[in-house]
């Protein structure tokens, strides 16, 4: 197989998997052992294009032949790769969670479907090398995730689901200014090709004025302060299966966004764009965390953590060093894992405990050390606590942060660091902890909540998860150095602008 | 505080196999502390003959972070007593908490953080030693909620956790500014100094860091505050952690660091100044104390006061007593915490005031608390006295207010010895009590330990060649970077450190004697004093959780129209920044030679608008929308745009037909809340705001040139390549036709997102109807 079909293989699978899940939809067994069929194939494709990006650089495909920057281009470099591999095994783990928790209604509705084109599009958007094209993906996954967030048709959800709509229109219409704004700067709309072209725009205040468009949408799908009001709104209301695949998935596709275009074309004016984008860094690692701090139920204190650690990720970005990018992209794939798991493991505390209310639930520890543990290891590395994944992220962001002589930032992302560990532990001291108000009776074990072997369903993709957090802790050597490797290519963009062109150009 | 921690009985059938299961836990338990206590107690002449043991792998190369470790002086000692102070814990623990369900996980995290432990006085690397540091405020803080369904244990772990962590994050940050300054996280390339560290910009602020680290694990004041309310773990685990082990590790670092940060003015004087004060102020606090484990709690926080004091002064006589003090201590502090533990085993109390008279039922105990207790209290032959001398010696070469160092150091040490009788003898002497059941010594697993303990105090006070080459000089010379002969004796001669050891014993005595009438004045006192930092502690975590509820209900409040608000006005205000920014007028020309068609295009669109907004019909509205719509086509049309006006047109028209089917459905406009005044101006300045700025970025990209290399290669390649007059239509189906699909895939999920929701709600109501 020619090495460019891997950059379009994620996405044929994804929507081959979506159409015959959608023709299975009334044998719902059927069309789940197709979802994790699919997502198994997409995985394996996306290794493989990673494994390809690793060892001969990026690499890039024209759709239907036509000559960038004429047609749309598909592209991969480290970043990008990294970004489809970690799609695919939380597609692959969330799909198997999906079994025992999606119910049949919702099964036959279609579910497995917009799963599918869900990830399908995000596949899209990592690897997509047209502004315009990463738009319609946006779309797609506008569209899939409203599906999948109102599915259950609760009251509730509808009213999450409105929130979530209205506010991430605005910003796909603000996208969509954005790239007609920059074409008609530019007369482009392929990212290599606007690479080069910015650097003849005369006015570099206008540019910086389209950037600033860029950063109002792609803020709002990365949901930072202050335009996150549509996350903390929807993720606790669909089933815990899709509130697990959003908090992986969703925001990180803004901010991938933001990351590429703040490296690859809008670098004229760093002076203004990433100050910015280091102000709004900090203010969403605080109104973030104290928002996660000011939560009772589980699922809702774990949306506000998103937030607050996309501001991370910002953080990265702004201080645009490659320690510093090196440092977002890791704390990214270390959020996705640990995130989504303390999600799936919040869908496990509910079944055993009896709620998402902390002040309902408790007597965990003592019931099922082994649930205990796994939310341990993804807690407390969120935390940032070593050797945990969590904790290298913070150290590489924060000693880009002081290299920098950025005192401010680092010492917000040390102090929002030990806000993250008080609500972590209050989930610990109330869930695991503290007596279950009903007492020992109120907590049942793992066996009694799903009887047959669908614990397993639940619990697999939990102990995979733990177990790549622990893995990305005590192998951080190689995974730092392909992190700096991928934070070079952002630096760099030669490579990128050579694989998009041709080396010819 | 009458205990709650009172161990379960020893329990079980009676059989063969339960004793087996008895003796093999014992072994279990023990077997590794004891390995690791063989293997260092092997390493003890090699490192006394200066030698030095590494070991190391690569782990993070491009952060300069290395697994590696080193044994020299410092680290053998430390290493020594927490595998050996660990074969002492886990045996007596192993009886302790006999029959409790949770035993198991009990000694997995107690093996965790006694490896943590190691981990962090041998590793070599700044990094890797953070690494083991927070492990052990990890375990640290599973072992004090260790009785986790007690709300003040839970309380007191995550006080625990906080505080040590604040210090945790700023050391990180002064790790990683002084491996910044320094080229290297190696601590023994630090030590072979380079570089002047001290001579560096971010000397100062990374020396405050570091230190914060230090002081909020040693306990200093004002930090101290959570190690007395740690004693809600298990007795064993205060005798370990809280006592002999983890909270010396800031007295490690420090130590460790000597060479590298010691020797200036901040140094000396921020080390001794907190040590001094700790040292007073835990003395004084432990007298205070009704509850015996308290009491040697507040004990702990001077003994780790005058450690860091000694520290601070940083010359050799310094560096030798803070190494002779730091064994003494842990000799007779983990002693006599085990004997606490023993006295609540036997009596369910550790309240001074119910215990007295048991040194007839209890005497192994009573034997074992005395000996610790006289080594506390620093007489000779003990070797306590030899570290109080060796103390006053330090004292009396102070760099700073030499007389304000032997003052404090005065006050402790005297302070101290009244304590050591309240914990020593005032249970023990006395009235005998009725008990309901009568006292007696715990299991030999439970009192050989202590007893060791204790009696290493004696050994080493008349045969001090047991621990001056072999310990105390390795570990000084490490602390100083250069060799340094040390020869304990407990005569030295007639000089102000005898003199002041026998004020110190004068002073005790006369505190003893005065207890009860001291007892009082101190209660009043103590209620006098701020509770120092806890109270800080406390009002900063309920301002946090306060602030955290406010900014909640004041960002989150849950009305749409208030978030939408806020993003365009974020818009407006970023927007209207990077215009000022990049000094773009806003006095762009206005294409105004537009055919007059345009302009009624744009009454159209202009009137349409208007009419939507004050129609109180949401048919007129909907059809006013439509006008829009199609002043909309005629404005593609006048452009050329033919076909994108016609699917304009008839979007439009399909929206309004749609709109008006679901219109009856909805409620009346009239019945919607009305919003007031102020509230429809503000969104009628946002909207303008928005429209305006939105307006002006399209005049200034209108007023450049717009490349055209695309619609070109467009217009040459439609036909002779792409086979379609139709250049939109190439666009739509070729050389665009990812985008086409992906648009189809929105609409196509848009019908079955639709679709699904509505069965979904209808099978949900003939559940509800099946269940009624």
């Amino acid at each position: 197989m020619k090495p460019e079909l891997l950059l379009v293989a994620p996405l044929v699978i994804a929507f081959a998997t979506g159409i015959a899940t959608f023709l299975a939809r009334r044998r719902p067994r059927l069309a789940g052992a197709l979802s994790v069929g699919g997502a198994a194939l997409l995985l394996a494709a996306a290794l493989a294009l990673l494994a390809q990006v690793v060892a001969a650089g990026p690499i890039a495909t024209q759709a239907a032949n036509w000559p960038a920057p004429f047609g749309i281009t598909f592209v991969a470099d480290l970043l990008s790769a990294i970004m489809v591999a970690t799609t695919g095994v939380m597609a692959l783990v969330i799909a198997v969670y999906a079994l025992a928790e999606i119910p049949r209604p919702l099964e036959s509705a279609g579910f497995h479907t917009f799963y599918q084109i869900l990830i399908g599009g995000v596949c899209g958007a990592f690897l997509t090398g047209d502004l315009f094209n990463l738009y319609v993906w946006f779309e797609v996954n506008l569209m899939a995730s409203f599906a999948l967030l109102v599915l259950g048709g609760s009251r509730e959800q509808l009213d999450g689901g409105i929130k979530y709509v209205a506010i991430n229109l605005v910003a796909t219409a603000m996208f969509l200014v954005a790239v007609a704004v920059l074409y008609g700067l530019t007369g482009t709309l392929n990212m290599a090709d606007l690479h080069q072209s910015v650097g003849r725009v005369g006015d570099v205040g206008l540019l910086t004025v389209v950037a600033c468009l860029f950063l109002l949408g792609f803020g709002i799908k990365s949901a930072v302060f202050p335009l996150f009001f549509w996350l903390p709104a929807s993720y606790h209301t669909p089933p815990v299966t899709v509130s697990a695949l959003f908090a992986a998935l969703l925001t990180k596709v803004g901010v991938y966004a933001l990351i590429r275009v703040f490296t690859l074309i809008f670098t004229r004016d760093v002076a203004f764009t990433h100050t910015v984008l280091l102000v709004v860094a900090g203010l969403t690692m605080v109104t973030g965390v104290l928002g996660a701090v000011a939560q009772m139920q589980v699922r809702r204190l774990l949306a506000f953590h998103i937030i607050s650690q996309i501001g991370y990720m910002i953080m990265g970005l702004a201080l645009m060093t490659p320690l510093a990018l090196a440092g977002a992209i890791y704390f990214m794939l270390h959020n996705i894992l640990a995130k989504a798991n303390l999600f799936l493991i919040s869908g496990v505390m509910r079944r055993t405990a009896g709620s998402f209310d902390l002040g309902e639930i408790g007597g965990l520890w003592k019931a099922n050390p082994a649930l205990a543990l796994l939310f341990a290891v993804a807690a407390f590395s969120l935390a940032g606590m070593p050797p945990l994944s969590g904790f290298w992220g913070k150290l590489l962001l924060i000693k880009a942060g002081l290299d920098a002589e950025s005192y401010a930032i680092a010492a917000v992302a040390l102090t929002v660091g030990l806000l993250t560990l008080y609500s972590m532990v209050k989930i610990w001291n109330e869930g695991f902890w503290k007596p279950h108000p009903a007492g020992d009776g109120g907590v049942v074990t793992l066996a009694a909540a799903l009887p047959g072997g669908r614990v397993w369903l639940l619990m697999a993709p939990i102990v995979v998860l733990a177990g790549l957090t622990v893995a990305m802790g005590l192998f951080a050597g190689p995974v730092v150095r392909v992190m700096l490797t991928a934070a070079d290519q952002l630096l760099n963009s030669d490579a990128y602008v050579a694989a998009v062109f041709g080396s010819g150009r | 505080m009458a205990s709650k921690t009172a161990p379960i009985g020893r329990a079980g059938p009676n059989s063969r196999f339960a004793i087996f299961r008895c003796v093999a836990g014992y072994l279990l338990a023990a077997a590794l502390p004891a390995a690791l206590t063989g293997l260092f107690v092997s390493l003890v002449p090699e490192v006394a003959g200066g030698g030095v043991l590494r070991w190391s792998v690569d782990w993070v190369p491009s952060l300069g972070v290395r697994l590696s470790f080193l044994v020299d002086g410092l680290g053998l000692v430390f290493a020594l007593l927490i595998s050996g102070i660990g074969v002492v814990v886990f045996v007596y623990a192993r009886a302790y908490l006999d029959g409790h369900p949770q035993l198991v996980r009990f000694f997995v995290v107690l093996t965790l953080f006694m490896l943590a432990m190691l981990g962090t006085v041998l590793a070599d690397n700044l990094i890797a030693l953070f690494v083991f540091w927070e492990l052990t405020t990890l375990t640290s803080y599973l072992l004090i909620g260790f009785t986790h369904e007690r709300a003040d244990a839970r309380a007191a772990a995550l006080q625990a956790l906080l505080v040590t962590g604040i210090g945790g994050l700023a050391m990180l940050a002064g790790f990683i500014l002084l491996g910044a300054a320094a080229g290297t996280f190696e601590l023994s390339q630090l030590r072979a100094g380079t570089v002047d560290v001290r001579a560096d910009p971010r000397y100062l602020p990374l020396l405050g860091l570091i230190l914060v680290g230090c002081f909020t694990k040693s306990a200093q004041f004002p930090f101290h505050f959570w190690l007395p309310n740690a004693m809600a773990a298990p007795t064993p685990v205060s005798a370990y952690l809280h006592s002999a082990t983890m909270v010396k590790a800031g007295i490690y670092l420090m130590a460790r660091l000597l060479p590298t940060l010691g020797g200036t003015e901040a140094w000396t004087v921020t080390l001794t100044a907190a040590g001094a004060v700790t040292a007073v102020l835990g003395s004084v606090w432990a007298l205070g104390q009704s509850d015996l484990k308290q009491l040697l709690a507040y004990t702990t926080v001077m003994g780790l006061g005058t450690l860091t004091l000694l520290l601070g002064l940083g010359g050799t006589a310094g560096v030798v007593a803070a190494m002779v003090f730091l064994l003494v201590h842990c000799f007779y502090k983990a002693a006599l915490f085990l004997v606490v533990g023993a006295i609540d085993h036997a009596t369910h109390t550790r309240e001074r005031d119910a215990l007295s008279g048991l040194a007839a039922a209890m005497p192994v105990t009573f034997v074992t608390a005395a000996l610790a207790a006289l080594s506390m209290a620093g007489l000779p032959p003990l070797v306590g006295f030899i570290a109080k001398e060796l103390i006053y010696v330090g004292a009396v070469e102070a760099p700073v207010v030499p007389a304000v160092v032997v003052g404090a150091a005065l006050a402790a040490n005297a302070l101290t010895v009244t304590a050591a009788g309240l914990v020593a003898l005032g249970p023990f002497l006395g009235v005998r009590r009725a008990w309901s059941q009568p006292p007696h010594d715990p299991p030999w697993t439970m009192w050989s330990g202590p007893l060791l303990l204790a009696a290493l105090g004696v050994g080493a006070g008349l045969y001090p060649a047991l621990i001056d080459q072999t310990l105390v000089a390795p570990a000084a010379s490490a602390v100083l970077n250069t060799p340094v002969e040390v020869h304990l004796a407990l005569w030295h001669g007639l000089g102000l450190p005898l003199a002041l050891s026998g004020a110190t014993l004068a002073l005790g005595l006369a505190a003893w004697s005065a207890r009860r009438p001291l007892d009082r004045a101190l209660a009043a006192a103590a209620a006098g004093l701020p509770r120092s930092a806890e109270g800080v502690y406390d009002a900063a975590l309920a301002g946090m959780k306060g602030l955290a509820a406010w900014q909640t209900a004041v960002l989150q409040h849950g009305r749409l129209r208030g978030y939408l608000a806020t993003v365009f006005a974020t818009m407006i205000a970023l927007i209207g920044l990077a215009f000022l920014w990049g000094g773009l007028s806003p006095a762009v020309p206005l294409p105004l030679d537009v055919p007059l068609y345009a302009w009624g295009a744009a009454a159209l669109i202009l009137a349409g608008t208007a009419v939507t907004l004050k129609t109180t019909s949401r048919l007129t509205a909907i059809c006013a929308l439509g006008a829009v719509g199609i002043g909309v086509a005629i404005l593609f049309v006048s452009h050329g745009a033919v076909d994108v006006a016609l699917t304009q047109l008839l979007c439009d028209i399909l929206f309004v037909i749609l709109l008006a089917v679901a219109l009856l459905k909805l409620p009346r406009f009239r019945e919607l809340p009305h919003r007031g005044r102020a509230a429809m101006v503000a969104t009628a300045g946002l909207a303008v705001a928005f429209g305006t700025l939105v307006s002006l970025i399209l005049l200034e990209i209108l007023a450049t040139p717009l490349d055209l290399r695309l619609t070109e290669f467009f217009q040459s390649h439609s036909q002779p390549t792409a086979h379609g007059r139709n250049i939109v239509n190439v666009i739509l189906v070729d050389f665009r036709a990812f985008d086409t699909l992906g648009e189809i895939a929105v609409v196509m999920l848009a019908g079955l997102a639709a679709v699904a929701l509505i069965r979904v709600r209808a099978s949900a109501r003939r559940h509800q109807e099946n269940n009624r």
